[in-house]
């Protein structure tokens, strides 16, 4: 079994009388994809600001390779290897695709020529190569959430967080984006991703946690997954769930 | 190099002048052009690379024109050391009040808000301390030799200035190539997803407060040694905010040459509005504020961005310049 790079323990988060995550721990093991999954208002974006520390939690702890990262702020844990893309796509809004990039890839590449051949290099890989000179307002939604990416490979993550870079994309869209997923994983970077498109799921992740209602009620293999009576009733309700397993019809 | 080449030609060009001229009125009208350019640029190093819009630069204007006059006068110290830790001393002010309003998180209105009633408290507290001199100011005494930073003529100040302007220029323009700038930038256009990207962004906003509030600084040690008289109004007042928030929105935000563009701007239509109108009090300053509406209608990139659509329009019609 693969070394946890990531390691959630008994992490609760309340807003007000709201308990948004209840006692969440799970590993993110070293170089492989873990989804997460869950029907709307489950706490997954929150679970995720908590790893990428825009969010304390109330309880609970994060390891990232074997250190306490939990009060550490945002940058500090970016410039340990941890990298997150939002979910409604956050670009500089005045600066140029390859100036975008290399606002991250600066981080390890102090000069300009440098850190705008790396962002150049990046944005190939992510297929923005021949969008280097536009500003992200005429971006179609597929290159902003590329250029998210792509931003976020910038820093040289170890782990990467991947909030619904699917989401909005068109089916042929999601086919080229999926192996460009694959592509990050086989460079040995750990990813970890929220996603409501199941067909990628299936195909990316190796590791599924089902989290409904701040909990996680299911874990394991994506196919084993699906088919966790538990797991269908979250999405589907008591009386859906039990028609769909005995027609044995899974997600 | 090539980066800075435009900097030194228009230096170069503008070095010229007292050549041509030895008119006191058009010196003096450029030097305090000039040192609105500076004060101009200090603003928009903070506001227009770090879209922290203060509204109270005065305070680091102030530091810098009654550290190095006090200095002087109560502590004989030389004018040039004196210039040099007034310029310190507004750094340190840019610094404190700097950290107090990052690590409270106060951004837009409430940082702007907040940093004018430090101005308006150092004001206050200048008009009655004893040691500026209180409500009567601080004179300092003349003394036409260059090691007191006095000079006979006017030219020489000129060429000083004009020096501290290239300088400030060539400073914005590497701080535009570097990854400080970009990372300045990037923490005024989302500083969440600057964060997520590994940039302390209380320290980068510090950092440039600091650097902006030394540029300011400089401007009010020149001030002082130049008119050689410095009062709390002078000094602290809101003029002086206003002022450096002008320059650089009309003369346009984060461009190099946009501070010296509106400082340029607006002290000749200042000049032409007291040659029409006399020196009906404030008539200046509603002019600039029509300047201002006029800019942020009409030219939201103020001057520069202006002149950089015109070249864009009319100058690839004439030749083609390969993007």
């Amino acid at each position: 079994m693969a070394a946890a790079l990531l390691r959630l323990d008994g992490v609760c988060k309340r807003f007000g009388g709201l308990l948004a995550l209840d006692h969440v721990s799970f590993t993110a093991e070293k170089g492989r994809i873990t989804a997460l999954i869950g029907p709307n208002g489950a706490g997954k974006t929150t679970l995720f600001a908590i790893i990428s520390g825009f969010v304390r939690p109330s309880q609970g702890s994060v390891f990232y390779a074997s250190a306490d990262i939990t009060s550490e702020p945002p940058h500090a844990r970016a410039r340990r290897g941890i990298a997150r893309t939002f979910q409604l796509v956050q670009p500089f809004a005045e600066l140029t695709v390859q100036d975008n990039i290399a606002v991250g890839a600066y981080l390890t590449r102090p000069a300009r020529a440098d850190a705008s051949a790396a962002a150049a290099d990046i944005a190939r890989l992510v297929g923005l190569g021949s969008l280097l000179d536009r500003l992200p307002r005429t971006l179609t939604v597929s290159a902003l959430k590329r250029l998210e990416l792509a931003r976020a490979l910038a820093i040289e993550p170890r782990l990467l967080l991947l909030d619904e870079i699917l989401a909005g994309l068109n089916p042929s869209e999601i086919r080229d984006i999926v192996p460009i997923i694959h592509d990050i994983r086989d460079r040995g970077i750990t990813i970890v991703l929220i996603e409501h498109v199941m067909q990628a799921v299936m195909s990316l992740a190796e590791q599924v946690l089902v989290l409904a209602e701040g909990r996680i009620i299911a874990c394991g293999p994506p196919r084993t997954v699906a088919s966790d009576p538990e797991v269908v009733q979250a999405y589907f309700g008591r009386n859906t769930a039990a028609r769909m397993l005995a027609q044995g019809d899974p997600l | 190099m090539r980066a800075i080449a435009p900097v030194l030609l228009v230096i170069a060009l503008l070095a010229c002048v007292p050549v041509v001229t030895a008119s006191n009125l058009v010196l003096n009208f450029l030097v305090t052009t000039l040192l609105l350019a500076l004060l101009g640029q200090a603003w928009n190093v903070l506001g227009g690379y770090g879209g922290q819009y203060s509204f109270g630069h005065a305070a680091f204007f102030g530091t810098g024109a009654y550290v190095s006059a006090i200095l002087q006068v109560r502590f004989g110290m030389n004018a040039w050391l004196a210039f040099g830790i007034g310029i310190a001393a507004g750094a340190f002010v840019g610094a404190v009040i700097g950290a107090l309003c990052f690590r409270s998180g106060l951004r837009g209105s409430y940082f702007a808000l907040v940093t004018l009633a430090f101005a308006e408290v150092l004001r206050i507290i200048a008009s009655v301390a004893p040691i500026t001199g209180a409500g009567v100011g601080t004179l300092i005494p003349l003394d036409l030799r260059p090691e007191a930073f006095q000079f006979q003529s006017r030219a020489p100040f000129y060429w000083i200035m004009l020096a501290v302007v290239a300088v400030s220029l060539v400073l914005v323009r590497l701080l535009e190539k570097s990854r400080f700038g970009a990372w300045l930038v990037a923490v005024r256009e989302n500083e969440d997803a600057a964060s997520a990207l590994g940039i302390d962004a209380f320290r980068i906003k510090l950092a440039a407060m600091t650097i902006s509030a030394a540029i300011a600084a400089a401007a009010g040690g020149f001030y002082a040694q130049y008119f050689l008289f410095v009062d709390a109004g002078i000094a602290y007042g809101p003029r002086v905010s206003v002022e450096a928030l002008l320059a650089a929105i009309i003369g346009g935000l984060a461009t190099v040459f946009g501070p010296l563009l509106g400082a340029i701007a607006i002290k000749t239509l200042g000049e032409l509005t007291k040659l029409i109108a006399g020196d009906a009090p404030g008539l200046d300053l509603v002019v600039y504020g029509a300047m201002l509406i006029m800019v942020v209608a009409f030219a939201p990139r103020g001057i520069a961005g202006l002149l950089t659509e015109l070249r864009d329009r009319f100058g690839r019609g004439v030749a083609p310049v390969p993007a």
